[in-house]
């Protein structure tokens, strides 16, 4: 499969998608961390994509995304933002009304963090 | 620094608020606040994707590594 189509295919079918410089295990980037903080004080069920290992990541995720940096936070295949919205939005409440309409309000009890790994 | 301000002005000339901030002196990681009637009625991603373009220049040029953007509609 393309990385293209494999791209598209991980924000279709995760239901929390984080693409972010480095691993959770190992962050690369500040805003990569302010994201996935926000996320988990949500409570998300986040699939983490790393983009470092090849540049065609991040260049084919901007093409689909239309969002030119990285990090990138999508839910249930919807693009809410970088690190700066999905911190306002964690503040505000909002980001756990949009995980649970999208997820179901029992979205908190679901799987652990993940990695998928794209290259 | 003078440079996005300038853009983001030409993007937005009715901004009630407009901030460009050096965050940490290297010319390189900036913070620009935002306050425009052009973003009532839009999502959080449709005012971001607002002034990405409007900065698409200096981004694609490495001009700016870093960006937070902070934007406000109508109060």
């Amino acid at each position: 499969m393309e990385l293209k189509e494999r791209i598209q295919q991980v924000i279709a079918d995760e239901p929390v998608t984080l693409f972010m410089k480095g691993t959770p295990q190992m962050i690369m980037c500040g805003n990569s961390l302010r994201a996935l903080e926000a996320l988990r004080q949500a409570g998300a069920p986040v699939t983490t994509v790393d983009i470092l290992p090849d540049p065609a990541i991040r260049q084919e995720l901007s093409a689909v995304s239309g969002w030119p940096t990285i990090p990138q936070v999508f839910i249930r295949g919807e693009l809410i933002g970088g690190a700066d919205i999905t911190e306002e939005l964690a503040e505000s409440g909002e980001l756990e009304q949009k995980l649970a309409d999208a997820l179901g309000l029992d979205y908190r009890n679901g799987r652990a963090e993940k990695t998928v790994e794209l290259a | 620094m003078e440079r996005l301000e300038s853009l983001l002005r030409a993007a937005f000339p009715d901004a009630r608020e407009l901030a460009v901030t050096d965050r940490t002196g290297t010319g390189d990681h900036f913070q620009v606040v935002v306050a425009s009637p052009l973003f009532a009625g839009l999502s959080l991603v449709d005012q971001h994707r607002l002034v990405y373009d409007a900065l698409a220049e200096p981004l694609a040029d490495g001009t700016i590594h870093e960006l937070r953007i902070k934007t406000k509609g109508s109060e």
